[in-house]
């Protein structure tokens, strides 16, 4: 007896009081948010299990996540402004600061140095060191005149990190995209480039780190800029795309992050429509549209790039579609439930764990039979991310 | 006089039925979920902003509820905002539009 009360005190005790750390790698963890109480679970994909329960992490609704290139620091961005940053091997806060007043995401630099973060107030980025948080540079956004007809800084959305130790950001409400070379971080040099198109919403780097692609939700078609090339400036893509269609109103914007490059076509969200988006890299012209159960929020293809997993949109997000890449052909519907909000795949693509907000859980799922083969209980999940983010470019 | 009370008290349970809109418990529950969740979408889940603005007491004291409840139902043109008149009753709008001006607690 003493000795099950004791494996229960070895079982338990790790969870309530993040004390004890672990000895072992980190390859196989990952982090889920749990948004409406402000905590994250720590994961172990290996074992299915939940290894810490991380609190006082604050407005958790949109938060996003960066991991340091030991895999061992979770950085994670709040929607009230918070950084934090998550020691994911002792389930513990390591440090804790409010950066700014409303902030969207960020990213962690080409040499795991620099951790920058995109803010909708007061606007602009700032520029922090990844070891200790404090504060590098800060970089004003460019004024724009609110509703309210006095000037602000123009929201910034779609940070990424890309080769060459550079950020790449875009402007909101001033309709920009910056290159921020932080070579020298205490001067981060900013090139800008105007006139990109209306309301660019969110951006995303190819796994290259050499196109930067920012989705336009004021107008058709998307921004991309050449980073081998910048000095060919940012062209539209894609901008009869929709024309003359109806859009549908749109519930919840979709994310550019999932979007997957599989050989040499890319999988989109159609803004607007119940629909997603196959276009031929080369040359970037659509080629196909494939019929789905709703608006596409994530689009995320399996490791290996033979399938793609869609979620979807309220009123419609309850539901994920799979579709197989190569005949364009949805090869599974799966009620997940009210408010799935977020898919990962293991590194090497063998499950997908999808949270379910309204539930309560993740449900796992085997990507090669496609059934549910876990369960994990997780208080309004949302985002959902493992470690292997920490060697990929624009993650 | 019985009668009378029982008049009475039925008669203030529907003046107090009008004034609530009558929106059942269940429906008011989802109602706040909605706005939580997917008004929080944007807005933030504690509505203070986000790609949308906040939606916080000080910030709607210079709109009627009827301008507030009109920007839910038919959207604002121009801007992300949606119409949500397809999942919204015009009584249920009013009842968010109120909710929002008394400030929501999430």
């Amino acid at each position: 007896m003493k000795r099950l009360f004791f494996s229960l005190f070895v079982l338990v005790f790790p969870l309530v009081s993040g004390a004890a750390c672990l000895v072992r790698g980190t390859g196989d963890l990952g982090v889920i948010i749990e948004r409406a109480s402000g905590s994250l679970q720590v994961v172990d994909t290996t074992a299915h299990k939940a290894l810490f329960h991380v609190k006082g992490l604050g407005d958790l609704s949109h938060a996003s996540v960066v991991y340091s290139r030991d895999e061992r620091y979770a950085y994670v961005f709040g929607r009230d402004g918070g950084l934090t940053k998550v020691d994911i091997l002792c389930g513990t806060i390591v440090k804790r600061i409010i950066q700014g007043g409303n902030s969207i995401g960020g990213a962690i630099s080409q040499d795991g140095r620099l951790i920058a973060v995109s803010n909708y107030v007061p606007g602009g980025v700032k520029i922090f060191s990844a070891a200790d948080l404090s504060l590098v540079a800060d970089i004003p956004a460019t004024q724009v005149v609110g509703r309210d007809g006095r000037p602000k800084g123009s929201k910034t959305v779609g940070m990424v990190d890309a080769p060459g130790k550079r950020f790449v950001v875009s402007l909101y409400d001033a309709g920009e995209i910056w290159v921020i070379d932080v070579n020298d971080p205490a001067r981060p040099a900013v090139r800008r480039f105007r006139n990109v198109g209306k309301q660019p919403y969110d951006g995303l780097i190819t796994p290259d780190g050499r196109d930067y692609i920012a989705g336009l939700f004021g107008e058709d078609g998307l921004a991309l800029l050449d980073l081998w090339h910048p000095e060919k400036g940012v062209i539209r893509i894609l901008d009869h795309y929709g024309k003359g269609e109806q859009r549908l109103p749109v519930y919840k914007m979709p994310h550019l992050e999932g979007w997957t490059i599989t050989g040499d076509r890319a999988f989109l969200p159609a803004v607007g429509h119940h629909e997603v988006l196959v276009v031929d890299k080369e040359g970037w012209k659509p080629v196909a549209k494939v019929p789905v159960h709703g608006q596409p929020v994530f689009v995320m293809a399996r490791p290996d790039g033979r399938q793609v997993w869609v979620n979807f949109a309220f009123p419609n997000n309850d539901t994920v579609q799979v579709i197989d890449t190569e005949t364009l052909k949805i090869v599974k519907t799966l009620e997940t439930g009210k408010g799935t909000l977020h898919m990962e795949f293991t590194p090497r693509g063998e499950e997908v764990w999808i949270s379910v907000r309204d539930k309560d859980e993740v449900q796992v799922y085997d990507t090669g039979t496609l059934e549910q083969t876990h369960r994990l209980s997780v208080a309004k999940p949302s985002g959902i991310f493992f470690t292997n983010r920490a060697h990929k470019t624009g993650l | 006089m019985p009668g009378l009370r029982y008049f009475a008290i039925v008669l203030l349970l529907m003046f107090a039925g009008t004034l609530r809109a009558d929106i059942s418990p269940t429906r008011q529950q989802a109602l706040m979920d909605l706005l939580l969740q997917d008004c929080g979408a944007c807005h933030g889940m504690t509505l203070k902003g986000g790609l949308g603005p906040a939606l916080l007491p000080g910030r709607l004291a210079g709109y009627s509820r009827d301008f507030i409840a009109q920007t839910i139902l038919q959207g604002r043109p121009g801007t992300p905002m949606p119409p949500w008149r397809p999942f919204l009753t015009n009584e249920e709008a009013r009842w968010l539009a109120a909710r929002l001006q008394q400030g929501v607690k999430p």
